[in-house]
């Protein structure tokens, strides 16, 4: 901390850390043009945070109720930005930055960087889960693809042709963001008014959540996620959906980048990469739109940075559409801004990137609320094993969560 | 041999009870420099561990949230009530004390006939196989719970193929998805990477059975299972306390195996993953406090168990445990 903060000294321009979760490289590259860009005012040195989310955020807590002075600028995750944002943590972005950066945002993510009604991060990238399928496996299950599928017509699919289901059922973030997006997909919503913390209202005990119980508890006591359900991540289930067994899978944009370099190793055949297509996320009912998970990151800066003024300089910089087009091409990070997906770089480098655009304006975030933690990990506790869910699983999970946030329950 | 006979002699002799003031002023200059060598590490040891203990025993006093520094209340006992009252927190204790008794107790009889087969190795083996027996020992246990991790996950792992021949053990067994087969894994790893350490415990304590009782016994038509149960483990008493307590301890701390594997997830939580995930995930630093108090008074009571009702001396492997 004292390096970084003496670094920027007499001899050269002031030095902004920023902390930065793990990519391919991407951000370094951002810090080093933004640095360049500035023309000397200041130099972006950057921080790597843990792998998970989870571990981002309690590093990211700890150092800002500590009054870190060196947290200038932060990659976060949207789920965590209120808990943040509430204790005033992260400082107010200055209207003109909010101006500049916000113009063509699109909804979802620009929902993400608020709390409060306020926007408190600007959105540098956002994220959103396709679904992804083997063209042989649907044209076997006679499945239209070209035409919105539910959750229901998959799981048909997968039984009468034997493959198993690409889901996340391990007691993890992905098993937060697959309730969330099934919920919200049936109209539902897990927290109303998450403005309330501890008083939130937990709403999941409804016929949307009883919808999306229906479905997880399926794939899970049918065996359609495959015998590594119970523990099975994004990475899992895509090596999953890669074998011979493979069919169709909900997961993020990285799987396609991830597959190709696996041919590229010698890892996997052309073939299989060949055979992937993708659409939107299943709907829960047919007639009804999915609201498809939205993930990504939000650019925030520590509210006790010495340097605020630069980082905000230095995130309109980071987060320019050409920024975010050049992000997402080299390391398949999908932009929030509207103007970078018509970038001819990106439509190259990714075939689905129309879809993905598509997919981010439904995308709907999970809870906004300082409590979000608790309310993830309560969900991840009484969905997993998927197996294990029944009908009274959201109304469980409901007590538990009010149990716990008025603290008469550990978790 | 004299010299240590007189030496002792002359160590016993000053242990007459003697008031204060009787100090000779050599006993009083050599206490002296026993505190200036000591006081050092003393006051070090007070700062790094009594700080931390009294600071978690305040914070335990209050709800106090990390995020939520503004609300910050004085709720005496009301976070021991809470833990206390939680099946949660009853489950991972169970879990603890079962990886506690499994392990300490499988590790004991197999770092015995470790001990045993060093013990009697001849002398040119002997440097070779000490090193073989103390390999696992010398691995960080984050590597060595990755290296488990990953021998058996049902997406990386091998060991499915080994036991297949097994009835429940096919390619699609998943030893992480419940708490049986994950509580094997984790405590079949804690037994390989410190059964060593016990066996060295249990080695020292051997090469202090006189050798004589055990030919003496064998002169007397004692057979080999007579002479081990009857002599030398009688003999061994002390040693044998000191590594049960050491491990004993040391397990019921359990961390690592247990976070990397399975992060406590299917019932494989352990106390001490409980209050990391309430003070460190959670941000609730006061309820996390609690369950460290907590944690830290169980591993109190299993000293002074060990200590007061089974006498184990800690300070030295011939102890009143003889």
């Amino acid at each position: 901390m004292l390096l970084t903060g003496c670094s920027g000294g007499e001899s050269g321009p002031p030095t902004l850390t920023w902390y930065i979760n793990p990519d391919d490289g991407g951000q370094d590259v951002l810090a080093q043009q933004c640095s360049d860009a500035s023309g000397g005012k200041y130099k972006i040195q950057t921080s790597l945070l843990p792998r998970d989310a989870a571990s981002q955020r309690e590093q990211l807590a700890r150092r800002l109720a500590a009054g870190d002075t060196s947290m200038d600028i932060m990659s976060l995750d949207p789920p965590y930005v209120p808990e943040l944002a509430e204790p005033g943590f992260l400082a107010k972005p200055p209207h003109d930055v909010v101006q500049a950066t916000t113009q063509d945002t699109l909804e979802g993510p620009l929902e993400g960087a608020k709390w409060n009604g306020e926007i408190v991060a600007i959105p540098f990238w956002a994220n959103t889960q396709l679904l992804w399928y083997r063209e042989s496996a649907a044209k076997a299950a006679g499945l239209d693809m070209a035409e919105p599928v539910t959750w229901d017509q998959l799981i048909k699919a997968a039984k009468s042709q034997d493959k198993y289901l690409g889901v996340q059922g391990v007691r993890g973030e992905a098993m937060s963001v697959w309730v969330n997006g099934l919920v919200e997909s049936a109209g539902g919503q897990v927290v109303s008014d998450g403005q309330d913390g501890q008083d939130a209202k937990i709403t999941l005990d409804s016929d949307a959540g009883k919808k999306a119980a229906e479905i997880i508890g399926t794939i899970g006591k049918e065996g359609l996620g495959g015998p590594g359900l119970a523990t099975q991540d994004e990475n899992a289930s895509m090596i999953q959906f890669q074998g011979d067994k493979g069919s169709f899978m909900v997961n993020w944009p990285f799987i396609y980048s991830a597959s190709k370099a696996a041919v590229e190793e010698g890892a996997l055949d052309q073939s299989v990469v060949d055979d992937i297509r993708w659409t939107t996320w299943p709907r829960v009912d047919a007639d009804t739109p999915s609201a498809p998970p939205l993930g990504g990151i939000n650019l925030g800066v520590g509210a006790a940075s010495e340097h605020q003024d630069l980082a905000w300089d230095a995130v309109q910089c980071i987060v320019s559409p050409e920024h975010q087009a050049q992000y997402f091409a080299t390391n398949g990070n999908p932009p929030a801004s509207a103007k970078a997906f018509d970038d001819p770089a990106v439509k190259k480098a990714y075939p689905m990137a129309d879809t993905i655009r598509k997919s981010l304006d439904n995308a709907a975030p999970r809870p906004q609320t300082p409590y979000y933690n608790e309310i993830s990990t309560a969900i991840q506790q009484h969905w997993t094993p998927p197996g294990d869910v029944t009908e009274d699983t959201p109304r469980e999970t409901t007590e538990f969560i009010q149990e716990v946030l008025k603290g008469d329950a550990l978790l | 041999m004299s010299s240590t006979v007189d030496s002792r002699a002359r160590a016993s002799a000053p242990e007459k009870p003697r008031g204060r003031g009787h100090l000779s002023d050599r006993a009083r200059s050599e206490r002296k420099l026993g505190w200036l060598l000591a006081g050092p590490a003393f006051v070090i040891m007070l700062l790094v561990t009594l700080y931390p203990i009294v600071q978690a025993l305040w914070d335990s006093l209050f709800s106090f949230r990390l995020t939520a520094p503004g609300d910050r209340e004085f709720v005496f006992l009301g976070n021991y009530a809470t833990v206390l009252s939680d099946i949660v927190f009853w489950r991972d204790l169970g879990v603890t004390m079962l990886i506690t008794v499994v392990t300490v107790a499988v590790e004991l009889v197999l770092g015995l006939a470790l001990a045993l087969v060093m013990h009697s190795a001849i002398k040119s083996t002997r440097g070779l196989l000490r090193t073989a027996i103390l390999v696992p020992y010398g691995i960080i246990t984050v590597v060595s719970a990755f290296a488990w991790f990953y021998a058996f996950d049902i997406t990386t792992g091998y060991v499915n193929n080994w036991f297949s021949w097994l009835p429940v053990i096919g390619p699609d067994f998943n030893w992480f998805a419940s708490a049986g087969p994950a509580l094997t894994v984790i405590m079949a790893s804690e037994i390989w990477k410190t059964t060593p350490f016990i066996s060295l415990l249990l080695l020292s304590g051997l090469a202090q059975v006189p050798g004589e009782l055990s030919e003496a016994a064998r002169v007397d038509g004692a057979s080999s299972w007579q002479r081990l149960t009857r002599v030398i483990l009688p003999n061994m008493k002390a040693a044998i306390m000191v590594a049960v307590v050491f491990r004993a301890l040391d397990a019921f701390r359990i961390f690592d195996n247990v976070f990397i594997m399975t992060q406590g997830q299917y019932g494989t939580e352990t106390l001490s993953l409980l209050a990391y995930r309430t003070s460190i995930g959670r941000l609730e630093i006061g309820l996390g406090s609690a369950i460290s108090v907590i944690l830290f008074i169980c591993v109190m009571i299993i000293a002074l168990v060990a200590i007061k009702i089974f006498k184990v001396d800690l300070t030295g492997g011939s102890g009143k445990g003889r």
